[in-house]
């Protein structure tokens, strides 16, 4: 077979790799907003749920999930870079480390069943917060962590090691030169493993369910330590626990759920890219 | 010996001004230096100190411990854990190691590296970013600092105009002096580099000697370079190293017409290296 032949043969498997990759996100779009685009209008946006879930809207489960979500970045955030800075910039390389880094690897490999199993005996028995959403960001927050270090390291070590060394020769200490070289040019990178990690977060119903979820509440929550609803188990709900409910009205908040999550990984892509048209190596 | 040199230099450090320093007197000793990577010995035992306001150039073949040599002198080695270092380097008369910070040490001896390396901001920002760090916040100060500095580097006739474009856009010798300038803006004592021409083409690096000719008003000068011919064109006294050992060092003139050892001679005729 002539070298061009084969060459053809392996694109036309790549395109099709690529094409088939895509299929299941078209497909999953065009179902849910066949069925799911009639239950959306403002009052399914803004409306408390009535009838026992089976009309009204899901205010209190988008709200649910914002603050949830908020809550996760406020704790992730920051403990994930800091760790991913000190594992980089400070950690010398020896078992004590090597431990950290396995701890990481597993923990990412862990199900989200069970971290929402240790978020209700930890958080919620053990503290004694209650079923929160202080109990269930924490438990979010535990779950995205190893996501967020792992991208947040990547993105450390692809900042030059001479973009360092010449701040350094400057006598400008080593915080500094971390907080005024390395961490401007290593964001783009943190953020979008940051935000990859918040969609998960907003996604995921087992964390929550024993840790902040309400089954049903209509109102919204007071303070952190009150219950909320979340869209993820409301979706659970809807297609499970409530019989006799509007087909529409569970595929317009599995729409809305996919929605923010889209609107989330969107955000990312925009911050990135106009990062990158600002990065000059 | 020492001692004397401290009494002899009359370095304002109070004031932080640099006067141009009349006599020659010893700006850095170092006694005894050895350098180990792990069980590497990349330098043994070497003695010998550098006057103010001078330019020595060093020379020598690879692997025979000058960039080694020029870390140590502003502790960069300190980043490298497998690198230790027995001796001492004095900088006034002060154990760099035992009785300065590492930060104090880098700031008054700067460091240009072979590489041109700007930082990815604006050539403003590249200039100011040392004194910023170091706690200036006036910002018509900032902006005498990097004119000054520009200046002194022979570069602010060619940017003055786009200070706030990338500092990265520039050409390879516009950079290489950007980051002259940059050490100078910290106001440093003594100015290292490390091969600093090595990626320039000739009229670059005639503008980078320029500078250099222009800066020993104020500064002492350590040149490493591969280039014997720029060694003689700059350096006021020379230094040969060879694995790890000074071979030889004095006057520029006298090492280039009636070199001591043999080994200096082959080199400096290009008979290897």
């Amino acid at each position: 077979m002539k070298p061009q032949t084969k060459q053809k043969i392996a694109f036309t498997c790549l395109g099709l790799a690529a094409v088939v990759v895509i299929i299941p996100v078209i497909v999953i779009f065009v179902i849910l907003i066949d069925k799911g685009i009639s239950a959306i209008n403002w009052q399914f946006l803004s409306t408390m749920p009535r009838m026992g879930m089976r009309a009204g809207g899901i205010y209190p489960a988008i709200m649910g999930t914002v603050y949830l979500v908020s809550g996760t970045i406020l704790v992730a955030l920051p403990l994930g870079v800091l760790a991913a800075i000190y594992l980089v910039e400070y950690a010398k390389r020896n078992w004590w480390t090597r431990m950290i880094e396995i701890a990481i690897v597993n923990l990412a490999g862990v199900p989200s069943v069970v971290y929402g199993l240790f978020g209700m005996g930890f958080f919620v028995i053990f503290f004694k917060f209650g079923a929160s959403i202080l109990a269930g960001s924490l438990t979010l927050a535990i779950m995205i962590l190893p996501v967020i270090i792992t991208a947040s390291k990547e993105a450390l070590m692809s900042v030059p090691h001479s973009f360092r060394e010449a701040s350094l020769a400057l006598g400008v200490s080593k915080w500094q030169t971390i907080r005024c070289v390395v961490l401007p040019n290593a964001l783009p990178g943190i953020l979008t493993g940051t935000i990859l990690g918040i969609s998960r977060a907003a996604g995921e119903t087992a964390p929550i369910l024993f840790t902040v979820a309400a089954f049903y509440l209509p109102r919204l929550p007071k303070s952190i330590f009150d219950q909320c609803m979340a869209l993820p188990y409301h979706l659970y709900v809807l297609s499970t626990q409530v019989p006799n409910v509007k087909e529409s009205l569970q595929y317009g908040t599995a729409l809305v759920l996919v929605g923010m999550i889209f609107l989330l990984n969107l955000v990312a892509i925009i911050i990135r890219s106009h990062m990158r048209s600002k990065k000059q190596w | 010996m020492t001692l004397l040199a401290n009494k002899e230099c009359p370095v304002s450090e109070k004031t932080g001004e640099m006067k141009p320093v009349p006599d020659r007197a010893n700006k850095i000793t170092v006694e005894d230096v050895s350098i180990l990577f792990g069980e590497v010995r990349a330098l043994n035992h070497v003695s010998f100190s550098v006057k103010s306001n001078e330019i020595l150039s060093v020379i020598g073949p690879a692997n025979s411990g000058k960039t080694s040599f020029l870390r140590a002198m502003n502790r960069m080695n300190d980043l490298d854990i497998a690198c230790r270092m027995t001796g001492s380097i004095r900088l006034n008369g002060q154990d760099i190691q035992k009785e300065m910070d590492a930060e104090d040490v880098r700031r008054k001896v700067t460091m240009v590296f072979a590489l041109p390396l700007p930082l990815p901001m604006s050539i403003f920002d590249n200039v100011a970013y040392g004194p910023r760090r170091h706690g200036i916040k006036n910002k018509r100060k900032l902006a005498e600092i990097v004119e000054k500095s520009l200046k002194a580097a022979f570069l602010w006739d060619e940017v003055k105009d786009r200070l706030s474009s990338s500092g990265m856009k520039l050409s390879g010798g516009q950079q290489q002096r950007l980051c002259i300038a940059r050490t100078l803006a910290v106001e440093p004592e003594v100015i290292l580099y490390d091969e600093p021409c090595s990626g320039l083409d000739p009229i670059s690096t005639a503008k980078v000697e320029d500078a250099m000719f222009e800066l020993k008003k104020r500064y002492t000068q350590i040149l490493v370079t591969n280039n014997v011919k720029q060694a003689a064109r700059v350096g006021d006294r020379t230094a040969f190293f060879l694995t790890g050992e000074l071979v030889e060092i004095g006057e520029t003139g006298k090492i280039f017409t009636s070199p001591r050892d043999q080994r200096t001679q082959d080199y400096i005729t290009g008979r290897f290296g």
